[in-house]
């Protein structure tokens, strides 16, 4: 019985953990890679996540690839004088010793041309293009279209 | 020195008359917008998913929650639809009183990528209505907000929308009752209603 509960509890837990994953390239420590659920593959799936520059230098965010979408793009969401708006983001700043969130109601990635709709519970592989560090590949997970981000112990946010 | 009082009296004389031309210009003015403000009906006339024309009128009696947005929008307007969703959860047997409104600023596309699927995905309890560009923009113009299409290659089909991201409470006598501002947490909207339910 006790293994049981241990492994039930492992099986339940297991997808909250998977929103953990964290991968480094050089100075740059990137987790807490999220998404949305979408409905349907018609509209633009959202990616959220944080990245820290432990290093000296200034690098930046300048582009990101997944095959889950044919065109994934930068974004930021601006509300200026009470209107909101998108503008494409050529690049996300990451300057030296300091963290940035691409999180709900800022910095996103839009992903447009969804191969497929986007569920709960999925994961898909998105390539981060940083100007300086170069590419590195994780694991998003899909988190429900009312999530406000991962639920991770470490999250700290 | 006779003449140099004459001319102080005059130029006091003057002064006066432009200040009480001013003060008889702005203040009936700014009284009337203020009084404006406060007592403003928003309306619309708006086809829900079904083709059925809705109404200001049919929904007298309940609070709306009316937010503006477009179902092609991955950050902002899921956002808001999941606090309004998370108040309509909250609210439990008082749901009934508060009716969230979700009208397109896209309508088109939006009919075209479907409404109702989208609105449920968030919560049952809300009503998604896309009109004609002419309605949308009467609705819009009556709850006094700003949308605006924006030619953009790096958005899907080459465009995409600026708009007010509030959310806006008319009261079950049709009157605009107060804005909240985008990202207003579901938990200060939920005590607002429940203060007036």
């Amino acid at each position: 019985m006790k293994h049981f509960l241990l492994a039930a509890s492992l099986i339940v837990s297991a997808p909250a953990a998977m929103a953990c994953e964290t991968v480094t390239i050089g100075d740059l420590t990137v987790e807490h890679a999220w998404s949305k659920a979408t409905i349907g593959a018609g509209r633009p799936g959202v990616f959220y996540v944080g990245i820290t520059n432990a290093g000296s230098a200034d690098d930046a965010l300048i582009g990101i690839a997944t095959p889950a979408a044919g065109m994934p793009m930068l974004h930021e969401t601006v509300v200026q004088d009470g209107i909101a708006s998108m503008p494409h983001a050529m690049s996300i700043p990451v300057p030296a010793g300091q963290s940035v969130q691409l999180s709900p109601g800022g910095y996103h990635g839009m992903l447009m041309g969804l191969t497929t709709a986007l569920k709960e519970g999925d994961s898909f592989p998105v390539t981060l293009i940083f100007e300086k560090a170069g590419e590195v590949t994780m694991n998003v997970d899909v988190l429900s279209l009312r999530a406000e981000g991962p639920d991770c112990a470490d999250a700290g946010q | 020195m006779r003449l140099r009082s004459l001319q102080i009296i005059l130029w006091v004389a003057a002064t006066a008359a432009v200040v009480a031309f001013a003060a008889a210009r702005w203040w009936p003015a700014t009284e009337d917008s203020a009084a404006a403000a406060s007592a403003f009906t928003p309306t619309f006339a708006l086809a829900d998913s079904e083709g059925r024309i809705r109404t200001t009128d049919e929904f007298r009696g309940k609070f709306l929650l009316v937010f503006f947005g477009f179902t092609s929008c991955p950050d902002v307007c899921p956002t808001t639809l999941s606090e309004v969703a998370q108040v309509m959860d909250d609210l439990g047997s008082e749901a009934g009183s508060v009716q969230p409104i979700f009208i397109s600023i896209d309508p088109e596309r939006d009919r075209r990528l479907g409404l109702t699927d989208y609105t449920k995905a968030f919560h049952p309890a809300i009503l998604g209505l896309a009109g004609s560009e002419a309605e949308t923009q009467v609705a819009a113009a009556s709850f006094k907000i700003f949308y605006e299409r924006e030619a953009d290659t790096t958005s899907p089909d080459g465009y995409t929308m600026a708009h007010s991201p509030g959310l806006y409470l008319i009261g079950p006598d049709g009157a605009w009752l107060r804005q909240f501002t985008y990202g207003t947490p579901a938990a200060e909207i939920l005590s607002d209603l429940q203060s007036r339910l």
